[in-house]
């Protein structure tokens, strides 16, 4: 029973990954007044570009550098259309996601001739798991072995980034000059206007961070937990970490709840497969597969808590005047 | 104000356009970054889709389902409402065309089994919007998230009811029987025929017609009644709304309901009409497609089928274009729809001032 506990919370930790970088990826967009429904995009687009860049220079790292880049780029993209242009968010994310929908695939053929996929990545060019010190001489201890050797040890590096991440994201957001002027762009963009700050340089530098984040989360899934890129393999795992970015209230340490569990959630679906349940019967996995999103509304309805997000989320900042 | 003086086919047809224009010059550009001569694919496209009449029929059959999709977008916009959930409206409208089928097949006709088939699809389609539209009107929750949400909760639920209760016995993928002919709607080809006209086998139905009749109707309710009146005065200007006593909440879920009957009729043209058994994945993204579709046909119904036939003719064209050139992958023409949803939605204020610039100076001099 505790060895099947951790088993499920060990996938949790790598299921959570990505929705993690991408919920924090948000989160600093969002907190700058930035909708970006477009999350699902720039982790499908890093994800590509991060197995293409992995099997042609034969490293996991390049390829994340070109993973930042490409989602960076689709960042930038987005703010030229909502920063500059003060276009609608929404659509301007649509238009992302459905941009890169088609791309990587388009670009994918040309390139690799193989259907829309990227070659098998093998050694240097996957981020593979790291073995803790002595993780395999405890693993016989009772209890903290097996937490030791199958939760914490493990795990590729980007699994720990992510992680790292969240207090990262709290020092930047709470402690920080620049958090300051990000959280109250995101509230009232008027009076940081007054006090002399450039809206649109705030707002630019939140998006490119939300690019670097979600580039992190594309490859991880392509180079890390998968070994190549498969067409629209981020398979909503960006709306997702909107649910979760929602459920999380904008806040960096209930956002990091939110995701491990909902990545808790897929891990049990998983193993829930077929199982029946002494007295309920077989749970059918499309059950749990949409409590997330099931959650969420209930959420956004007022039943659990109450969501409110920054105040200015989604409208563009218009200049005034005199 | 100086708005005033921007000639109406200045900001009806040329900015539009010209924004189209922006879109199909970078896809041009991504066609040339593979290698490839976009003129002679533009070429074969236009062939693919236009060239040959069984090309026209799948260029109008694509555009049937884009019809809906787009006038499901477009209604809500009118009322300033982001309906993002058009895909799983779809859906769960199939849902209730295919049970009306399953349900009355072998003992109805035709004529009885029609009608009842489009309030089937109207129905579960408006159901599917009914609780985001509630949410949104009374809660305050967002319309665009709980429509995002139940885009996936409505593909969920369907692979349950496929793999648990409408799935033919013995079949190996999840479909369910296939409908008695009775409940077929009629191809074009067929239709035709007894005229003396003889065409090539499409899958385009009689769906088709419905589409043309909605937007008959999408116009006269949004221009010409009282209650359009209050939908696009809400979508102008929602406090206004609220001083001119209208009752924004209750418009807001109609105006919902009526976008996701709208998209539920998707399921006519493809359980109905083609492929005449309940299926999974039948949507295939025209509810997202949707959202191009009504941007570019700026939110008219006019618009909105010269806009459909045009990405009709792309989906028809992209897979001539696929087979003539193999290096190019049908996606291409996802890539080309999202700029257009980029360029004329997101960018659509980019050339906008510059654009309007040149007509008021004129007009001044």
């Amino acid at each position: 029973m505790f060895e099947t506990l951790i088993l499920i919370l060990d996938a949790t930790m790598r299921v959570s990954t990505p929705l993690i970088l991408a919920a924090l990826a948000g989160l600093f967009s969002e907190r700058s007044g930035i909708v970006d429904i477009g999350l699902e995009g720039k982790i499908l687009g890093g994800a590509f570009a991060a197995a293409a860049a992995a099997s042609v220079f034969g490293s996991a790292w390049v390829g994340l550098v070109f993973a930042m880049l490409a989602s960076i780029a689709l960042a930038l993209i987005h703010g030229f259309a909502c920063i500059t242009h003060r276009g609608d968010h929404i659509v301007s994310g649509v238009a992302i996601n459905t941009i890169v929908a088609g791309l990587t695939v388009t670009l994918g053929l040309d390139w690799f001739g193989m259907g829309g996929q990227t070659p098998n990545l093998s050694g240097d060019e996957r981020f593979l798991s790291i073995t803790f010190p002595f993780a395999d001489a405890l693993a016989d201890v009772p209890v903290i072995g097996l937490i030791y050797s199958e939760l914490l040890s493990g795990h590729n590096i980007l699994v720990y980034i992510a992680f790292i991440c969240v207090p990262v994201t709290f020092w930047a957001i709470y402690k920080t000059r620049f958090g300051l002027r990000l959280r109250a762009v995101g509230e009232n963009p008027h009076a940081v206007d007054t006090a002399g700050i450039s809206v649109a340089f705030l707002r630019y530098r939140a998006v490119i961070i939300c690019g670097i984040l979600c580039g992190l989360a594309g490859a991880y899934l392509s180079t890390a937990h998968n070994a190549g890129f498969l067409k629209d393999m981020s398979a909503g795992k960006g709306y997702i970490a909107l649910a979760a970015l929602i459920f999380g209230k904008w806040k960096p340490v209930p956002v990091l709840f939110a995701c491990l569990l909902f990545g808790f959630l897929d891990a049990v679906a998983v193993r829930m497969q077929g199982v029946s349940l002494p007295g309920i019967g077989e749970i059918p996995v499309q059950a749990i597969e949409v409590l997330p999103y099931v959650l969420t509304v209930l959420l956004l309805a007022g039943f659990i808590g109450k969501a409110i997000g920054p105040k200015a989320v989604g409208r563009p900042y218009v200049k005034e005047r005199a | 104000m100086t708005q005033a003086k921007v000639p109406a086919w200045v900001s009806i047809a040329l900015i539009p356009f010209i924004n189209v224009m922006l879109a199909f010059f970078v896809s041009a550009l991504v066609i040339l970054a593979l290698g490839e001569d976009p003129i002679e694919a533009a070429g074969y496209l236009i062939y693919g889709a236009f060239g040959y009449d069984e090309g026209i029929g799948y260029t109008l059959y694509y555009a049937t389902n884009l019809i809906f999709t787009g006038l499901a977008v477009s209604v809500a916009f009118k009322a300033g409402l982001f309906n993002i959930g058009g895909e799983g409206q779809a859906y769960i409208g199939g849902l209730g065309v295919g049970l009306v089928c399953l349900w009355l097949d072998s003992s109805m006709s035709l004529l009885v089994i029609i009608p009842l088939a489009i309030i089937g699809g109207a129905l579960f389609g408006a159901a599917w919007a009914y609780i985001p539209a509630y949410l949104q009107a009374r809660r305050g929750s967002h319309v665009v998230i709980t429509t995002i949400m139940f885009n996936f909760i409505a593909s969920s639920l369907m692979v349950y009811l496929m793999v648990n209760w409408l799935k033919q016995d013995g079949r190996m993928s999840p479909n369910s029987r296939t409908f008695e002919e009775s409940a077929w709607l009629p191809y074009m080809h067929e239709m035709l025929a007894p005229f003396g006209i003889e065409i090539s086998a499409s899958p385009l139905n009689a769906a088709f017609f419905w589409a043309l009749i909605c937007c008959v109707f999408v116009w006269g309710l949004i221009w010409h009644t009282r209650w359009g009146f209050q939908l696009r005065t809400i979508g102008t200007n929602a406090t206004a709304a609220l001083y001119a006593g209208i009752d924004n909440p209750k418009v807001t879920i109609w105006v919902m309901l009526i976008s996701g009957a709208l998209a539920g009729f998707v399921g006519l043209n493809e359980i109905m009409g083609v492929n005449h058994s309940l299926l999974l994945n039948f949507t295939a993204g025209y509810g997202f497609a949707g959202i191009a579709v009504s941007l570019m046909g700026r939110n008219h119904p006019v618009g909105i089928i010269i806009a459909a036939i045009l990405f009709g003719a792309l989906y028809q064209g992209g897979s001539e274009l696929a087979f003539e050139i193999p290096s190019i992958t049908p996606e291409i023409v996802v890539v080309i729809q999202g700029l257009v949803i980029l360029f004329s939605g997101a960018l659509e204020n980019m050339l906008k001032g510059r654009i309007e610039g040149l007509f008021i100076r004129k007009s001044v001099a």
